[in-house]
């Protein structure tokens, strides 16, 4: 028998604050300027310049970690972690070593297509400091010069720390997805992994079992991932390359140093970086520059009460108030808030929450995808949009002459009227379509008789006929009256 | 005119009635620094060109009657570790011997405001650490008083300034006394103002939690105009006071009648020159004749100060001196190696008093020792402070020596580090309490150098210090002594 294997994965997650200036300075956090243009004596690590907490960061914070369940630190004081390095101005990094902002909270996951099982991953702690500069070498290797830019330097980090509740790529996928959702809802980050606001390690290593026999391989954490694809699999492969280091040396965790590990996205493997044989000594102390800071339980609650409901409530409500399946309310609240409240106002309307959402799914997000935009920027008003769904609805219009109208509405900004005036749809009135009716009722008794012997499709040979007497008629209208002629009959 | 036996307050009274003029005021202390200078080292850098540019937008000012700052036209002298923008600030080390900063410290940029004119920046320890002045990459600044003694340290600059009759006023910074000590060492008033009392943005720091920017002066009655411009919250700086700023000037004038002084008797004696103690004893007889009570009190704690100093101010130090890295505003030893780079420009440019001090701060933060050493420290930390609010309960203010002894001699304690801290064992308890403390001039030795007495107070109690301090003044005349 062999050993059954268990892949333990923890995460940390850099997420750059959503501020307008720095943690510790009023510098613009804006991202993409030229090099060292938003810099101070502070941030620059300048002799004689203090830092000034960024209440607005702490606020931030606390709204995050409110929402992943997390126990808020009233008295919040910060430290001095020491180390040099040429992009870290001051040769400490102001951040909170043993009173995190946050700590004890947790974030539920569960998958609608069930490839896992549910999972709570709980938040260990998530707490502020200060991001460093960027340096950038010269990559030849022709001995030019290496360069530095501050401007990234003091923007504010929230750094959240899971436990090793994560049991495969997949769920580290899914994790990440959701926490990002809920910081993009929170509006606390960008969430922009190209610009460097949402940075993540992966630290991974594998239980293996028999009867009681119990082994851990040694802990590798994996850095330079780039994206939450790049996550999932570099767990994955990782996870493989434990498995068949041990098989070869069979070292455990006690036997082997933790290793640091570079993702490598175009050969699909993870690369050593260095071993840690005794790992850094930070020298933490409290930073005298900066006094306790004191947030209350009315702030808190202040905080809390801007705190809308999360994905996973907006899931449920989806599902239970609509009545649309898990998948289908994944994908909506997916979106972000505004595109549930979208959703919702409409479906609220029309009273048919399918309906809505594939009309949202296939219409409206095709559309925003192809034009790189997003829900607020979106050309039709839900008054609008509620105005073609009655139409389709009522029978008035059919879905694929919906969707032309649709078309026009998003890409010539036309109202609904105004669309179908271009496309030549008119609306008949009740006499005009009763005579069509009538004329192909008489037209066609052996039709008549299919359907009166229960060929209920044949109608749909009745509805074509009628749009050649007039290409307007409304289908749904048509197949009514045909219906009704029948049944009285 | 002999400007150097005025105070810095009958200086401004003479330039306010336009008895004299800004430009000769200035033009005086220049010429002052370019004879007394060569022999003294006191200064660290002149800024001639600019203050006389600004001594004649004063005097055209006041011409004119228009309204002019407290200080308007008075020369004033700052400390090398304090930032000046656009005047070479290098905090005495070599590290920094390029640095030009771009931007003034609060406190600079109060006195500008205040119409003061800087003349120079003056000498001081490397990064504050020393008591003594002589410093490895500058030269030793020598005591006018006599030029083989050293002027005390690390603000030793300021006080040769003014005691050489080079500045009126001079700002100076105290972490664990080098504002009382240098004070003493010279026959100057020098005040250590409540820890957030004046901004230290601006102040290259060396150990935060215990530093402060305050004035040196010839009188109490000096170092109250300049304290009152240079305090008050600053919003650069977190830990500056939000409370509003005495008017000391006329607070010192109230009489001390009924005041109880508090004297801790532990510290008499062992270890203490016994001219220096007489004179303690003297000033008790002068203050009882001015109607202050004196009560015996006790710091049970306070042969704990200078070791939890030595821990406390190393360990902030080793992480405020990490950015001094060749990477930045530093001068860089050549290298290719980033590491070779970082080592080799620490080795070079900090002196063996900073590497000394980073090296103890270093260990006593690493992991095993921070509980006993850090963590330990900030305990006895705490009792200091119980210790002086139990007596500051019962006194207003308490009397003591400033210093073991008067000025020593130049090279006397540079290869013995330890004795040269406990040149800070009556000092270095107001620094971990964050109390207010002055020195002043309280008497004269048999070799004819002054002797300095100490005041501590309760916290944000400057005013009291002050008029104890000038009424003192008002019945003695060790302030207006000069040195030949």
């Amino acid at each position: 028998m062999s050993f059954e294997q268990t892949t333990i994965i923890g995460l940390e997650v850099h997420v750059q604050l959503k501020t307008r200036s720095k943690l510790f300075c009023s510098c613009t956090t804006l991202f993409g300027a030229s090099p060292n243009t938003h810099t101070c004596p502070v941030c620059m690590g300048a002799p004689g310049a203090l830092p000034v907490l960024n209440r607005q960061a702490m606020d931030l914070a606390i709204k995050t970690g409110l929402a992943l369940n997390c126990r808020i630190e009233t008295a919040t004081k910060w430290d001095r972690k020491n180390y040099f390095y040429p992009d870290l101005p001051k040769g400490y990094q102001i951040s909170q070593l043993d009173r995190p902002i946050c700590s004890n909270g947790y974030l539920d996951l569960i998958d609608p297509e069930a490839q896992f099982a549910d999972r709570r991953v709980e938040i260990e702690r998530a707490h502020l400091e200060e991001d460093a500069g960027k340096s950038s070498h010269d990559e030849t290797q022709m001995g030019g010069e290496s360069k530095i830019d501050l401007n990234r330097a003091g923007t504010p980090l929230l750094e959240i720390v899971t436990r090793p509740n994560l049991r495969s790529g997949m769920e580290a996928k899914a994790f990440l997805t959701e926490l990002k959702l809920i910081l993009s809802n929170l509006n606390v980050s960008d969430c922009n992994m190209q610009e460097g606001s949402l940075r993540v390690d992966a630290n991974v290593n594998l239980h293996l079992t028999k009867e009681d026999q119990r082994i851990a391989t040694p802990i590798a954490e994996i850095k330079n991932l780039n994206s939450f694809r790049g996550v999932q699999r570099a767990i994955d492969f990782e996870s493989d390359r434990q498995r068949k280091q041990w098989n070869n040396d069979g070292l455990t965790i006690d036997q082997a140093a933790k290793q640091t590990r570079g993702w490598d996205d175009e050969s699909g493997q993870t690369i050593l970086q260095r071993t840690k044989e005794d790992s850094a000594d930070y020298r933490y102390f409290p930073d005298p520059d900066l006094v306790v800071i004191h947030t209350t339980s009315q702030q808190i609650e202040a905080i809390n009460s801007e705190i809308r409901p999360l994905p996973s409530a907006r899931r449920a409500s989806l599902m239970s108030d609509f009545s649309l399946s898990a998948y289908d309310a994944g994908v909506l609240v997916h979106q972000g808030d505004p595109f549930v409240d979208f959703f919702e106002t409409i479906a609220r309307h029309i009273g048919d929450g399918k309906l809505v959402s594939n009309w949202l799914q296939q219409e409206v997000l095709r559309y925003l995808n192809e034009k790189q935009t997003d829900i607020d920027h979106f050309p039709v008003s839900e008054e609008q949009f509620i105005a073609l769904l009655e139409r389709i609805k009522e029978g008035k219009l059919d879905t694929s002459r919906g969707k032309n109208v649709m078309e026009l509405m998003m890409e010539e900004r036309l109202s609904m009227e105004q669309s179908l005036e271009r496309l030549g749809i008119e609306s008949l009135d009740s006499e005009e379509l009763a005579a069509i009716c009538q004329q192909v009722i008489e037209e066609n008794p052996d039709i008549i008789q299919q359907i009166r012997n229960g060929n209920d499709k044949a109608i749909g040979n009745l509805i074509g006929k009628a749009k050649t007497i007039n290409r307007n008629v409304e289908p749904g209208l048509v197949r009514k009256q045909i219906l009704t002629f029948i049944k009285n009959g | 005119m002999d400007l150097s036996s005025f105070s810095a307050y009958q200086l401004l009274e003479l330039l306010n009635q336009q008895e004299l003029s800004s430009v000769d005021c200035v033009d005086y202390f220049l010429k002052q620094i370019e004879n007394r200078n060569p022999d003294l080292n006191a200064f660290a850098a002149l800024a001639a060109e600019s203050a006389l540019e600004q001594a004649q937008a004063i005097d055209r000012r006041r011409q004119k009657g228009e309204a002019v700052g407290p200080l308007a036209g008075l020369p004033v002298a700052v400390k090398d570790g304090i930032c000046t923008q656009g005047i070479r600030t290098t905090a005495g080390s070599r590290m920094l011997e390029q640095f030009v900063p771009f931007y003034n410290a609060t406190a600079v940029q109060r006195l500008l405001e205040a119409d003061a004119i800087l003349i120079g920046k003056t000498m001081m320890d490397e990064f504050g650490m020393g008591s003594s002045t002589e410093n490895p990459h500058y030269g030793n600044t020598r005591n006018p008083w006599d030029l083989q003694r050293v002027p005390g340290g690390s603000s030793g600059g300021s006080a040769a300034a003014i005691a050489g009759g080079m500045a009126p006023l001079a700002l100076g910074s105290d972490t664990g006394g080098s504002i009382r000590q240098p004070a003493a060492f010279c026959g100057l008033t020098g005040l250590k103002p409540t820890y957030g009392r004046v901004s230290r943005y601006g102040l290259i720091a060396y150990a935060s939690s215990l530093e402060q920017i305050g004035p040196l002066a010839w009188t109490a009655q000096d170092a109250a105009l300049m304290l009152r411009v240079c305090a008050g919250q600053d919003a650069c700086d977190s830990t500056s006071a939000t409370r509003a700023v005495d008017d000391y000037a006329s607070e010192i004038e109230s009489p001390i009648n009924g005041m109880r002084i508090g004297i801790c008797r532990d510290q008499l004696g062992k270890g203490l020159a016994p001219e220096i103690e007489s004179a303690i004893e003297q000033a008790v007889s002068v203050l009882e004749s001015l109607g202050a009570t004196f009560v015996d009190i006790t710091l049970p704690n306070s042969s704990h100060a200078v070791p939890a100093y030595y821990v406390i101010a190393p360990c902030e130090a080793s992480a405020n001196l990490a950015r001094f890295d060749g990477v930045r505003y530093t001068k860089r030893a050549d290298s290719t190696e980033l590491d070779q780079m970082y080592s080799k420009t620490r080795s070079d440019y900090f002196g063996q008093e900073v590497k000394r001090r980073i090296l103890l701060g270093t260990f006593a933060l690493s992991s095993g020792y921070y509980d006993q050493y850090y963590i330990r420290a900030s305990k006895i930390r705490r009792l200091i402070q119980q210790d002086f609010d139990r007596a500051l309960n019962e006194v207003d203010v308490i009397l003591g020596p400033t210093t073991p002894s008067t000025a020593f001699k130049i090279g006397q304690w540079v290869d013995d580090p330890l004795s040269m801290y406990l040149a800070d064992v009556y000092t270095v308890a107001a620094n971990l309490a964050g109390l207010p403390a002055i020195s002043i001039a309280g008497g004269v030795d048999s070799n004819d150098l002054p002797i300095g007495l100490q005041l501590q107070g309760r916290p944000f109690g400057e005013a009291a210090l002050l008029r104890v301090a000038h009424q003192f003044q008002s019945q003695t005349d060790f302030h207006t002594r000069r040195p030949n």
